[in-house]
């Protein structure tokens, strides 16, 4: 097994079961990570998408979902569409969420990442998480994440 | 986010976080090389990383690995930087109603 490439942890207050089900939720996702979604039925063997919320033919990363053990584990395979055949070009989110004194630790662990990915993902997590963070603590996202990043690119 | 300010107030704690940010993933080993501290004193600064949350680590098999992480620093950009984007944009239409009142 390679090491992993990043990890992330941010502290939520928030029971793990809202967490979890703010990682799969497409109209909570929007709202922290630029307008855009996951989709699946979130069942171990499926296939799972990262698209534009507003237009879902517009996926940006997929994959399959490897675990699924709500409200702590959740591992999903992490391609760009046109690499998702590639073996080398797939990579590997693990997403672990905790209990700790009744708030979660939410942790990343992306790894076997290709240079290109690596490039794109190492921006892109904390201003997710914050903003996951500041959406369950406060009820209302960070605005930078409610827009369509790829149109104010 | 007082214990991320105080861990960031030392700069051999900062350079521990430099040589992560070249590097991700290391081992206490790897990071003590070339260091001019001891390894204890390097164990003591990544604990206080750890409790603010900068650093995390990964045990993979017996190796323990340390791990930047940007997830705190990127609140305290949240939280003060836009303010000073406005202000400067504030200062900027402030001098072009003044400029131009000139010309008038």
């Amino acid at each position: 097994m390679s090491k992993p490439d990043y990890i992330y942890v941010v502290y939520i207050q928030a029971p793990c079961e809202t967490v979890w089900d703010a990682l799969i939720d497409p109209e909570m996702n929007k709202e922290y990570w630029g307008r855009q979604c996951n989709l699946s039925d979130w069942k171990v063997g499926s296939r799972w998408q990262h698209a534009n919320y507003d237009d879902h033919s517009e996926v940006m990363v997929l994959g399959t979902v490897l675990e699924s053990d709500r409200p702590h584990r959740l591992v999903l395979s992490w391609a760009r569409p046109e690499h998702a055949g590639n073996p080398d070009k797939v990579s590997k989110v693990t997403f672990t969420v905790e209990d700790q004194f009744g708030a979660s630790k939410l942790t990343i662990v992306h790894s076997e990442l290709d240079d290109e990915m690596r490039n794109a993902i190492s921006g892109g997590w904390p201003p997710i998480l914050s903003s996951l963070k500041t959406l369950l603590e406060t009820g209302e996202a960070m605005p930078m994440t409610r827009r369509n990043w790829k149109r104010n690119a | 986010m007082d214990d991320v300010f105080k861990a960031l107030a030392d700069a051999s704690r900062r350079s521990l976080l430099d040589r992560l940010h070249a590097k991700n993933g290391q081992t206490l080993n790897e990071l003590c090389e070339g260091l001019a501290m001891t390894r204890q004193a390097v164990t003591k600064h990544l604990v206080i990383l750890e409790e603010a949350n900068l650093v995390t680590t990964y045990k993979q098999g017996r190796e323990k690995l340390h791990y930047l992480n940007p997830v705190p620093i990127h609140q305290i950009g949240e939280r003060w930087i836009k303010k000073f984007e406005r202000g400067k944009l504030a200062a900027l239409s402030e001098l072009k109603r003044q400029l131009e009142k000139r010309d008038e």
